[in-house]
């Protein structure tokens, strides 16, 4: 069979611009072979800096920034890409080959009606008529199950969900009729419960078109459930190539069976404490709305323990954290931290209070300054609350980055010098300092790859073992949730809807809502979509 | 109420209450000026009792705010009184010279915007590349130099070296728009030199910006020529900005070619200004003012209206 997208030995290079250095070329891809037949999915998986985006990409012959196709070969349709020109790549892009980007929310041109953008290609090709490519587009919209696929396309793209934009990029890059579809992480920005439905949807336009795709992620679980073979790639080289059974059931490299066995802490909850947080019928708002983001919220959170606060975005956490933190003054309600009663608003807050409730922030990048070393962020909260300065500043500072597992030789180090993992490090070592009773977590592991986040899980528990914090973790990721809480809360539209000791929250009886949530994740086993989907089908049947 | 109507209509009417505002400092600030009208007037041979009652005749003996608000109450029925110097109709002599000068400011926004704009495309096109080198080069000479030292190059090049055009821009009421379009034909060439550059640098500039969002990456990906996706994908996105530097010029070419008017004695509104405030002539001075400042607000109101406009998220909301 021939195969329709050969990859032979890609090498990918760019030029890197160091502050301070000479410019070097560094190597992005090396000697990386794949290839895709016609109507067959194949999954590109690795972690960040990986390389797959650009191999992706590389089917298109196109690179981001100066990235440069240096060595190989890339063969689409009986052609080589490297050898054709500008003019030659334009005829091919957008109708042999498509592309599906991870933000189609920043994908999409803001300025222009839905429908114009999906049935573009398909003018300016000469693929079809505009007639014809409404007709198809709107057989796209309503087989990926948009609402009122007639009219849909009438819409702005700031006028629909982000799911609906993902499954709207996705007619975008079947309309002409592809041979071949690259999905760039087409699920990963959105909440769970919505990408189960997009990658049902996608799944199922992939097989009733017949096109072939690459798909780029880097959820293991999510590959599975549609890649016919997997490539997992770590730092732009291939690390195991074969079909996705072989991947999932008997991975052979060290690397892969990391990956598929990633989540595997045993974390036993803990016995039941006196409460160091009491949240009493919180009600807040934000100036000048009329709805209430945190509707009578009730949750105690026991000393040295962690209670994960899960939901979707919009639900209302990040919100319940800028409450306790008094960022957002509550409408109604009382917080109760260490035995008393915290004033609504920041600036009345005892600086025990500050000192005793502490944040660590999903983006590390932003939450530091760049111009300050390691040895200065973290010395500044031993300064401002304990007074420490000189010699015995900085011999703290040393003892935190071991207790940090980064040792010697980061005291000195900027920010850009670290690695992602590093620097949440380094920010639960700044939260650490201050000797907290509490540290709010807001999706601190959620921008880091999953073996990097479980590393930064193990170190949150190993700390509260020693140090006996208490953990407020907020997160949208349940299998994050399993692995580190003692308490869960579900939250819904501001609203808890479930709360109660890991155990009890996880063990059916579900209510609607947390069984949707629960049974949303991927799973890393083959058939698991359609399992679930057979599931929910037969239940609203039967209802 | 739709939301871009509510968002036009505060605009208008805070327009308005600046434009009051400004009439206020306009009135304030020439009434400041030292000495005297009358004196000025009379010169300094006058007698006493003709000063005085020269000062009873023009009401200067009244409270300055009763001056303000007669003079308010004419300007808002069209009387903008008598000029001082000549006893001239003010409104009378404005209106014809309003309308050389929104002739000339009109002549020269008609190919100066389209070719700032079409310029400034082609060179975000080929970004870096000659074709910008030389667009951007040469604008930017243009307007590195004085007008009056464009206007005369343009005046020694095109009547003395290429004797095409009349050098003195002379219109006259009654004649047909094909002579008057010859006669203003320098200094519109004059004023499109001056202005091009600043839009053309705008739109080449708003337009690169744009070009590093993801949704261009997407045009690009659907194999659409480099032109499509600027004109399509780009554009649209990148108005706002250029529409604000554009009306910066338009007001410019309105309120600010008093060198060029001069330079071919074009009988507009700027040498008018000019002169009577040599002449210490206050009404005149106070009237063009208002109506500069009227040029100006309403031209920021349009700016700001534009791009309400273009906003799709305004324009459609959710």
């Amino acid at each position: 069979m021939p195969e329709l997208l050969e990859i032979k030995n890609l090498r990918i290079e760019a030029t890197s611009y160091p502050p301070g250095e000479p410019p070097r070329d560094v190597v992005l891809v090396d000697d990386v072979s794949v290839s895709v037949a016609k109507g067959r999915v194949l999954g590109l998986i690795g972690e960040s800096g990986a390389g797959k985006s650009t191999i992706g990409l590389s089917a298109m012959a196109y690179g981001r920034g100066g990235v440069r196709l240096t060595g190989g070969e890339v063969w689409l349709n009986g052609r080589d890409l490297r050898a054709l020109g500008a003019g030659d790549l334009r005829a091919l892009r957008g109708r042999e080959v498509t592309y599906v980007a991870q933000s189609a929310a920043a994908a999409f041109n803001p300025a222009q009606r839905l429908i114009e953008q999906v049935i573009e290609t398909s003018l300016t090709h000469g693929l079809m008529g505009r007639t014809e490519a409404e007709a198809r587009a709107v057989d796209l919209f309503r087989k990926l199950g948009l609402p009122n696929p007639e009219t849909f396309g009438n819409r702005y793209p700031h006028q629909v969900s982000g799911g609906q934009l993902q499954r709207a990029m996705t007619a975008m890059a079947l309309c002409p009729k592809p041979d071949l579809v690259i999905f760039d992480e087409p699920t990963t920005a959105l909440d769970v419960t919505t990408q189960i439905d997009v990658l049902a949807a996608i799944k199922e336009a992939i097989r009733d078109t017949g096109v072939a795709a690459l798909y780029i992620t880097h959820d293991l679980a999510v590959v599975a459930q549609v890649a016919d073979d997997i490539l997992v790639l770590r730092h732009g080289k291939k690390v195991e190539y074969g079909t996705t059974a072989e991947i999932i059931t008997a991975p052979k490299e060290a690397y892969t069976q990391a990956l598929v066995s990633v989540r595997g802490i045993d974390h036993v909850e803990k016995a039941p404490a006196p409460s160091v947080l009491s949240i009493q019928g919180v009600t807040a708002r934000y100036r000048g709305t009329h709805f209430d983001v945190l509707k009578n919220v009730t949750l105690d959170l026991p000393a040295g323990q962690t209670l994960a606060v899960v939901g979707e975005s919009g639900s209302g956490k990040s919100t319940l954290a800028r409450a306790i933190t008094g960022l957002l003054p509550p409408a109604r309600g009382r917080i109760v931290f260490g035995g008393r009663e915290l004033s609504p608003a920041l600036e009345s807050r005892t600086k025990d209070d500050l000192r005793e409730l502490q944040m660590i922030y999903q983006m590390a990048d932003v939450a530091m300054n760049p111009r300050q070393t390691v040895g200065t962020i973290i010395g500044r909260p031993l300064e401002f609350y304990f007074g420490l300065k000189g010699e015995a500043k900085r011999k703290r500072v040393q003892e935190l980055l071991d207790q940090i597992e980064m040792g010697k030789g980061y005291i000195d180090r900027y920010p850009a010098e670290l690695s992602g993992g590093q620097k949440q490090r380094v920010c639960i070592a700044r939260a650490l300092a201050a000797k907290p009773k509490l540290i709010i977590c807001d999706e601190v592991t959620s921008a880091l790859d999953p073996l990097v986040a479980d590393g930064i899980l193990k170190l949150l528990l190993n700390l509260q073992a020693q140090e006996h914090v208490a953990y407020l973790f907020i997160t949208h990721d349940l299998a994050t949730v399993k692995a580190i809480a003692d308490r869960i809360a579900v939250m819904y539209r501001g609203e808890v809807v479930r709360y109660g000791t890991k155990t009890d929250v996880l063990t059916p009886p579900f209510d609607d809502y947390t069984d949707l949530l629960l049974s949303s994740v991927p799973e890393m086993e083959l058939g698991w979509l359609e399992n679930v989907l057979a599931h929910r089908k037969m239940e609203s049947a039967g209802n | 109420m739709h939301p871009i109507l509510r968002l036009v209509v505060q605009r208008i009417a805070l327009g308005l209450l600046l434009l009051l505002a400004v009439s206020v400092l306009i009135y304030a600030g020439t009434e400041a000026l030292p000495g005297d009208v009358a004196q000025a007037i009379l010169g300094q041979s006058a007698t006493p009792e003709a000063l005085a009652n020269l000062r009873e005749a023009l009401g200067l003996n009244q409270p300055g705010y009763v001056r303000y608000f007669n003079w308010l109450g004419g300007v808002l029925t069209g009387d903008f009184g008598k000029a001082l110097t000549n006893g001239q109709d003010i409104g009378q002599a404005i209106a014809q010279r309003l309308g050389n000068t929104l002739f000339l400011a009109g002549c020269a926004a008609a190919i100066s915007v389209p070719l700032a704009v079409g310029l400034g495309l082609v060179a975000a096109r080929y970004n870096g590349r000659w074709p910008d080198k030389v667009i951007s080069g040469i604008t930017l000479s243009t307007i590195s130099l004085p007008e009056f030292v464009a206007a005369y190059f343009v005046i020694y090049l095109l009547t003395q070296v290429f004797p095409i055009f009349q050098p003195v821009a002379m219109v006259f009421p009654g004649m047909g728009f094909w002579e008057k379009l010859q006669a203003v034909a320098l200094p519109v060439l004059v004023l499109v030199l001056v202005v091009l550059a600043h839009m053309m640098r705008m739109t080449r500039a708003a337009i690169l910006n744009v070009m590093q969002s993801a949704y261009i990456e997407t045009a690009e990906l659907k194999g659409l020529s480099p032109m499509r996706v600027i004109w399509r994908h780009a554009l649209p996105n990148a108005v706002a900005p250029i529409i604000s530097v554009v009306v910066i010029n338009l007001a410019y070419l309105v309120v600010g070619v008093v060198v060029v008017e001069v330079v071919f004695g074009y009988n507009a509104l700027g040498q008018y200004l000019v002169d009577h405030v040599a002449k210490r002539d206050l009404p005149v001075v106070q009237a063009v003012g208002l109506i500069f400042a009227a040029v100006y607000i309403g031209l920021n109101i349009l700016a700001d209206v534009l791009s309400i406009i273009a906003n799709p998220r305004l324009r459609h909301p959710k």
